[in-house]
Order: C-alpha cells, then sequence, then structure tokens
C-alpha cells in the first residue's frame, strides 16, 4: 500500500496534481489495477503533452501516449530495436502519404497522422523512388529533347543515380538532424509545448518528399512554363506542410527567431528541389 | 516397418488394455532373436548420401547442382505456390544470373567519357545490394522468410530480366529506328511483369497480410530498375 509520503514526491502538472495531493489511495502507477478506477480517464503525463493535445485537438491520442511509452523496450542491438521502426500497416502508410500532399492549416501532420509511431519505413522508401524518378526523367527528357537528332547517341547516364541519391539521403537525414538539434537547444532556453522527436521529424521530411516523384515523372514535359509550374506547386505543397508541423515548435519563442527557422527550413527546401530538378536539366540543354 | 516383440504377459488377460499399456513391460529376452536389417529404403538411401559426396567426383557434384539450379529455373518459369525454392534454396542460381546480367549490360571501353552505362561492379552491386535491402525490410516488417531464402528468391526471379537482355542484344543487331524500340520494349515489359508474378508467388505468404503491399513495392522498384538498364542499353557502334 502506499503510503502519503510517496504520494507526495512527484508533481505531475497541473491537471493532476489536486489529484495527487489526496491523501487516499490514489497512487501514480498505471499498471495497479486495483487504484485506477480513482482516476479520472486522463493518465498521468508530463504537463507539456496534455496542453499540447488540448491546443491542438486531439483527443484519443491517450492510448497511443500510453503505448508508446512500453514499445521501445529492446536493446540497439537487437534486430527487434530496428523492427519497431516499421511497425506499419499498408493503410497507415497511404493515410500519411496522403496527409503530405494535402496539407490543411490547422491540422499538424504529427498529430494526426504519426501519433508517437514515427515509420523509417516511408522516409528511406520514398527517398529511394525519389532518387530513381529523378534519375529516370533526366534521363528520358534528356532522350526526348533530342529525339530525330540522326547523331544523337544515347547513353544513360548511370552517375547521376549515384549524385541524386547523396544529396537526397543527406537532405533526409542531415536537415532533420540540424533542425531537432536546434529545437532542442531551443527547448532549453524556452519552454516549448510542442516537441518531436528526432524520428518524428525524419518522418515528417521523409513523407514531405513525397510530392517530388509526381512532380519529377512529369519533368519529362518539354516546355518550361509547365516545368517551373510544377516546381512551384510542389514546393507550395511540401514547404506547406513543413511550416505547419514546425510551427507550433517554435511559436512560443522570440517572434524573428520562430519566423527565421521556418523560413530557413522552406529555404533548404527550395535549394533541394532547384538543385535536383532544375540544374541537371540546365546543364543539359547547354552542352 | 521395426519389428514387434511378443510380450508372454499380455495375452492371458480377457479384460481389455487400453493400447501400448504393456509396453513398459517389455524386455528383450535373449533367446528372441532381434538381429538382421531393418529395411527402411529412404534410411538407407540417405545415409549413402551423406557419407559420400565428399567421396564423389566434381562432375557429379557439379552435375547435382546444375540439375539443382535448373529445376528452380524451371519453377521460375512456370510459377506456381510451390516451397521449392524456399526449402532448398541455394545461390548458385541468382550468381550466374547475376554475372551474365552485368557482362551483357557493361559498356564496352572503359576510357569513353560520354559512355555513360554501368560498369560490370555497377551492376553487381545494384542487383546485390538492392536484393539485400529488400530482404532486409521484408524481415524488418514482420516476415518470417529466412534471409538466404529471400535472396535465393529475388536472385531467380531475374532470369526472366536476364533473357529479355538476350533477346535485345538480338533484337539489336538489326536496323535501329522505333520499330526495334517498340519490340525490345514489349519484350521487357512482359519479362518485368513475369518477374513480378513469379517473386510475389513465392514471397507473397511469408508476409503478415496488411503488410503485403509494403513488402511487395521495393519488389517493384528493384526489378524495374534492372528493366531501365536492360531497355537503354544501347551497344557500342563506334570502334
Amino acid at each position: 500500500m502506499a503510503t502519503v509520503d510517496d504520494l507526495q514526491f512527484e508533481e505531475f502538472g497541473d491537471a493532476t496534481t489536486s489529484l495527487v495531493a489526496t491523501p487516499d489511495a490514489t497512487t501514480i502507477r498505471i499498471e495497479d489495477p486495483d487504484e485506477t478506477p480513482k482516476h479520472p480517464p486522463a493518465p498521468p503525463r508530463s504537463s507539456r503533452r496534455e496542453e499540447d493535445d488540448e491546443l491542438l485537438g486531439n483527443d484519443d491520442s491517450d492510448k497511443t501516449e500510453l503505448l508508446a511509452g512500453q514499445k521501445k523496450s529492446s536493446p540497439f542491438w537487437t534486430f527487434e530495436y530496428y523492427q519497431t521502426f516499421f511497425d506499419v500497416d499498408t493503410y497507415q502508410v497511404f493515410d500519411r502519404i496522403k496527409g503530405s500532399l494535402l496539407p490543411i492549416p490547422g491540422k499538424n501532420f504529427v498529430r494526426l497522422y504519426i501519433r508517437s509511431n514515427p515509420d523509417l519505413y516511408g522516409p528511406f522508401w520514398i527517398c529511394a523512388t525519389l532518387v530513381f524518378a529523378i534519375a529516370i526523367s533526366g534521363n528520358l527528357s534528356n532522350f526526348l529533347i533530342h529525339l530525330g537528332e540522326k547523331t544523337y547517341h544515347y547513353v544513360p547516364e548511370f552517375r547521376k543515380v549515384s549524385i541524386a541519391a547523396t544529396i537526397i539521403y543527406s537532405y533526409a537525414w542531415l536537415v532533420p538532424l540540424a533542425l531537432w538539434g536546434f529545437l532542442m537547444w531551443r527547448n532549453s532556453k524556452v519552454m516549448n509545448i510542442v516537441s518531436y522527436s528526432f524520428l518524428e521529424i525524419v518522418c515528417v521530411y521523409g513523407y514531405s518528399l513525397f510530392i517530388y516523384i509526381p512532380t519529377a515523372i512529369l519533368w519529362i514535359i518539354p516546355q518550361k512554363a509547365v516545368r517551373w509550374i510544377l516546381v512551384t506547386v510542389a514546393l507550395g505543397i511540401s514547404g506547406s506542410v513543413l511550416a505547419m508541423t514546425f510551427w507550433p515548435a517554435v511559436r512560443e519563442d522570440n517572434r524573428r527567431i520562430a519566423l527565421a527557422t521556418i523560413v530557413t527550413i522552406v529555404l533548404l527546401h527550395m535549394l533541394l528541389s532547384v538543385g535536383c530538378l532544375v540544374l541537371p536539366l540546365q546543364m543539359h540543354e547547354e552542352c | 516397418m521395426a519389428e514387434t516383440v511378443d510380450v508372454p504377459g499380455d495375452s492371458g488377460t480377457g479384460s481389455p488394455r487400453p493400447l501400448f499399456a504393456g509396453l513398459s513391460d517389455i524386455s528383450i529376452s535373449q533367446d528372441i532373436p532381434v538381429e538382421g536389417e531393418i529395411t527402411i529404403p529412404m534410411r538407407s538411401q540417405i545415409r549413402e548420401f551423406d557419407s559420400s559426396t565428399l567421396n564423389e567426383s566434381v562432375q557429379n557434384t557439379i552435375v547435382r547442382d546444375l540439375k539443382a539450379v535448373g529445376k528452380k529455373f524451371m519453377h521460375v518459369l512456370y510459377p506456381r505456390k510451390s516451397n521449392t525454392l524456399l526449402r532448398d534454396w541455394d545461390l548458385w542460381g541468382p550468381l550466374i544470373l547475376c554475372v551474365t546480367l552485368a557482362l551483357m549490360l557493361q559498356r564496352g571501353s572503359v576510357d569513353s567519357e560520354k559512355d555513360g552505362g554501368p560498369q560490370f561492379a555497377e551492376v553487381f552491386v545494384i542487383v546485390w545490394f538492392g536484393a539485400i535491402t529488400i530482404t532486409l525490410n521484408s524481415k524488418l516488417l514482420g516476415g518470417n522468410i529466412s534471409f538466404f531464402q529471400s535472396l535465393c528468391v529475388l536472385g531467380y526471379c531475374i532470369l526472366p530480366l536476364t533473357v529479355a537482355m538476350l533477346v535485345c542484344r538480338l533484337v539489336l543487331f538489326a536496323e535501329p529506328g522505333p520499330i526495334n524500340f517498340t519490340v525490345r520494349l514489349f519484350v521487357v515489359i512482359i519479362m518485368f511483369v513475369w518477374s513480378i508474378v513469379a517473386s510475389t508467388a513465392f514471397l507473397a505468404d511469408s508476409q503478415p497480410p496488411n503488410r503485403k503491399a509494403l513488402a511487395v513495392y521495393p519488389v517493384f522498384l528493384f526489378y524495374f530498375v534492372i528493366s531501365w538498364m536492360i531497355l537503354t542499353f544501347t551497344p557500342q557502334t563506334q570502334g
């Protein structure tokens, strides 16, 4: 049986302090089935996440918070540890892809779709598909430009695959790392409501790159106007997904820093699209 | 067909006894002859098999392995749901196919800058690392297929694409033009679909049912990239 001394050692935030302070036999441990009927339905979590959920209007994250806490228990050198990152079903992956294509203002991609179950399947295979889509469409557009020229000898440019792969994979992993580090640093200075784990950031970046796959395929059309429209649309959609995801995380901060962060995110995204899609084709047209 | 031993103490009682109830009383006395061969045909074959593969001639070993590889080729060409590829996996077939494909796909001269076709090593690396990545992916998603079984299946299902490569090379000896290209495109598409159907027939059952599409998509991507390399292959025309 828990004594009064045991009950008073941890504060779990505003909503639950009144309950904890009662000297009756309500324990804080969730696993104890005898005591939970005295609890309200919300299990004790850190106050940060609770307020965050109220603000973002997500009601049923109780269970997922509980489950998330119990999930990753294997040590990192076992295979099961990495299996927890691939614990998604087909419909979940489709839902996340759909969410990245239709950014709805006010709905946070991470809270709505990822819900403490970040996966590595989506980012990895979307990046792989994007690499090959860029390489193949670059080849095809080159071929179509020179179609009809008898002297043109078609060559599949294989080196482009390696270059594209390096760029895209480093973007999809290093930029989330930098952003996560930056957010952690700001979190230590300003108490932010929303904070994302590294895997969730990787997940958001990976799924936001999905829009570039149809863009790369449609890039075969040799009209300049069409290409620029495609790039703008793709940048708009994925940029807005990223901006809407990270705005709640920096909102509490100094106004200038928050704006600068969002602008940097969008700028880097723009660099990626320009670098991968536009530049190789410009170089081809010149030579 | 083990020999049964008569238990003398069993026949006297008239009451029904449960089956095998008296077995604990059996003792083989020395007057009952129990010598002689217990002939179980399978067992003797296996015993011979185990002891003599070291001593057999190299030709026998090679012929036996080639027959196993050929049998699996047949299974790929006529894909049915069977366990042969999974049960007796081997990596000879994938190695032969990969080397053949890489040899046919590599560009002719090394020093020509304009030729951007893949080298032998690039094709080799794509095939094997692609197969390893797909295997890891399906295991991480929770499939219950072993690592080498999956490599074996993926490697063997490159066979239709290797046949497509051979056909493309033959077609390329004819005059280049749109008909040439259309024929090659047609052949490559058919073989690509054949590869996917064959590998899905073997691999799909090992995945949990709500993740089958997630496991099959990388296979699709893998064979698509190989088909692309085959389709865009152009031989060296200048000497």
